[in-house]
């Protein structure tokens, strides 16, 4: 359920909610923090349910000695009200059979709050994907329904490719055939739920891999900035990097402490 | 995937956690009450014939587990490994938290801290934290149990989940008499992922009183802590601390830099106590040694003198001498070359 920072909710209709899938190289995850940190979004509440697994820690978009000390927990909402833009951060993983509850919850929540759109940033296994996508862009979009009637237009004109559909059992020559998202996370859920409740849902996503997910994630922020225009180039030049996405505080040491000099 | 150097493929894990193989088993916990029972009969029936030996014909997993399983609507195609709980219902079951008093084995019907007032709630996780508070608070005053917390999950060391002895549970609640709003807890079990909110429910309940003052104390290993420094050079133990919006005292030691985070039931009531504006405050001790330790345990000394445990310590001198011989007592003599 959403619990407010302050003593009441804020009004979150009319805005678009981003928020990251938990999934391969936590790629949706890292895109969240980039677009939070640059925009310099506000925390407005948290998501708090039994669905993921408890962490706390130190503010992870410090700037300063004075904001460092600002408690953060594993689900929170960030708004930016002049863009009427929401994000919801995930930072842990889900508690076992506890995904598809998260998602009602989640959806219901959207629902009630009269979100405009969500858009989900996720992520899929680059070593699945078939020739096809091999020799395409590894980005890929997923539109609900009745996002399409608002935003097919937008997306035809960035020449954008949607996410094909493979066999649903890839095995067989016969099968039928469906969005697959492996390593996607709860993204398939979200996307098929969304679509039965009719909710304007817009799924983007890019193929990697495990390891250093930095550069995707700022493939991921510039591909939805084509859309979105979260940010805009500060000089003529559009290449991507130029834009000024601000790497958050915490994203140090992501692949462990300093090494013993006696090592070497 | 991944391939392994002996050619096998197989399922490497994600760091993301979440994979799709979650809707297979979501699948499965949809099977109607009579699917799983006709599944654990099957089960039992393959393992009494496999225990049978010679007393029956040769049994080949392969053919009698799959030529049975086969007749069940949703059987996947078995691939003959050993039968196991895969066929046995998936619903954990044997993960509740209980709350109860330990003499009558009454269960409690509300939350802890809905039944009781309570101003200072003071906690302990691990057995370091708990020595900690044993030997300086605990002795220091007259403390009464009011209930413990019984739980079972694969970290337990008692094998048996339904009839665990009434002297095995390890998260005790006492108030102290002389003050009974003063509540602590000696939580020396591990409470898993699934069964810390469940804790949280029975223990704080759905009202959270606004007044109270949470102060957790707990052990980390020092690898754990990130620094652009090697661990093998820090001064472990060392204290760090997290706390809350509301909590507006002064800490003891320097609060826990970034990127550094902190998981299991400190962070569920941290983050319970942030979520319902509580003033709470957690004291993490890095340490090089897990076991029962007394520097480690005495690195807490510095928290005796927080609002949430003042007073509460008596003679410091003679607690550490309790804390000594605690450790003593403990200590495992080895006596292979005596």
């Amino acid at each position: 359920m959403f619990v407010p920072c302050g003593e009441s909710g804020p009004d979150l209709s009319g805005c678009t909610l981003l928020l990251p899938a938990v999934s391969v190289g936590n790629v949706g995850q890292l895109a969240i923090d980039l677009i939070i940190s640059t925009l310099n979004m506000s925390k407005i509440g948290y998501f708090y349910t039994d669905c993921l697994v408890p962490m706390v820690g130190n503010n992870p978009y410090a700037t300063a000695e004075e904001n460092s000390t600002e408690l953060s927990i594993n689900t929170e909402v960030y708004s930016l009200p002049s863009r009427k833009l929401v994000a919801l951060q995930l930072r842990s993983i889900f508690i076992k059979y506890k995904s598809s509850s998260f998602c009602e919850k989640l959806l219901s929540w959207v629902k009630s709050s009269s979100f405009a759109r969500v858009i989900v940033l996720s992520s899929s296994h680059s070593y699945q994907r078939n020739d096809l996508q091999l020799r395409s862009t590894p980005f890929r979009y997923l539109l609900t329904p009745c996002m399409q009637d608002s935003a097919q237009n937008e997306i035809q004109s960035l020449n954008w490719q949607e996410m094909e559909k493979t066999p649903c059992i890839p095995e067989m020559s016969d099968s039928d055939y469906c969005v697959r998202i492996p390593g996607g996370g709860i993204t398939r859920t979200l996307y098929q739920e969304s679509c039965s409740k009719e909710i304007p849902m817009a799924v983007l996503l890019k193929f990697v891999s495990e390891g250093d997910n930095i550069p995707d994630a700022l493939g991921l922020v510039e591909y939805l900035n084509e859309w979105l225009q979260i940010i805009k180039p500060q000089s003529d030049d559009p290449t991507p990097s130029t834009l000024p996405w601000k790497i958050p505080s915490s994203w140090k040491l992501l692949f462990g402490s300093g090494l013993p000099p006696a090592l070497f | 995937m991944a391939a392994t150097f002996f050619g096998e493929v197989v399922k490497a894990p994600c760091r993301a956690g979440a994979e799709d193989d979650e809707e297979e088993e979501e699948e499965r916990r949809r099977e109607t009450p009579e699917d799983r029972e006709v599944r654990r009969q099957l089960a039992r029936k393959s393992l009494a014939t496999f225990h049978l030996g010679s007393q029956s014909a040769p049994w080949t997993r392969d053919t009698n587990l799959r030529s049975s399983c086969l007749s069940l609507p949703q059987c996947r195609d078995y691939s003959g490994t050993v039968p196991s709980e895969r066929f046995l219902s998936s619903t954990p079951s044997g993960r509740e938290v209980r709350l109860l008093r330990r003499q009558t084995k009454a269960s409690l019907e509300v939350a802890l801290l809905e039944k009781y007032s309570c101003s200072r709630f003071i906690i302990a996780v691990g057995n370091n934290a708990v020595a900690f508070l044993s030997s300086f608070v605990m002795n220091s005053g007259v403390w009464e149990e009011v209930g413990c917390a019984k739980l079972w999950n694969e970290w337990c060391r008692t094998t048996d989940a339904v009839h665990m002895s009434p002297t095995e549970a390890h998260c005790v609640f006492y108030h102290l008499k002389s003050n009974p709003s003063v509540f602590l807890c000696q939580c020396s079990c591990y409470v898993a992922e699934d069964q810390q909110y469940q804790w949280l429910e029975k223990v704080f309940g759905s009202c959270p009183k606004k007044n109270m003052q949470v102060t957790v104390l707990t052990c980390r290993h020092v690898t754990d802590y990130k620094t652009s420094e090697s661990t093998g050079s820090l001064p472990s133990p060392f204290l760090k601390a997290l706390k809350t919006q509301n909590f507006k005292d002064p800490v003891c030691c320097s609060l826990l830099e970034q990127p550094n985070i902190v998981h299991d039931l400190p962070a569920a009531v941290l983050s319970y106590c942030q979520v319902w504006q509580l003033p709470a405050v957690l004291y993490l001790c890095y340490t090089d040694v897990m076991k029962l330790d007394l520097l480690t345990a005495e690195a807490f000394k510095p928290v005796l003198s927080s609002r949430g445990l003042k007073g509460l310590a008596k003679n410091v001198p003679q607690s550490t001498e309790i804390l000594r011989k605690l450790m003593t007592a403990n200590e495992v003599q080895s006596n292979i070359y005596t």
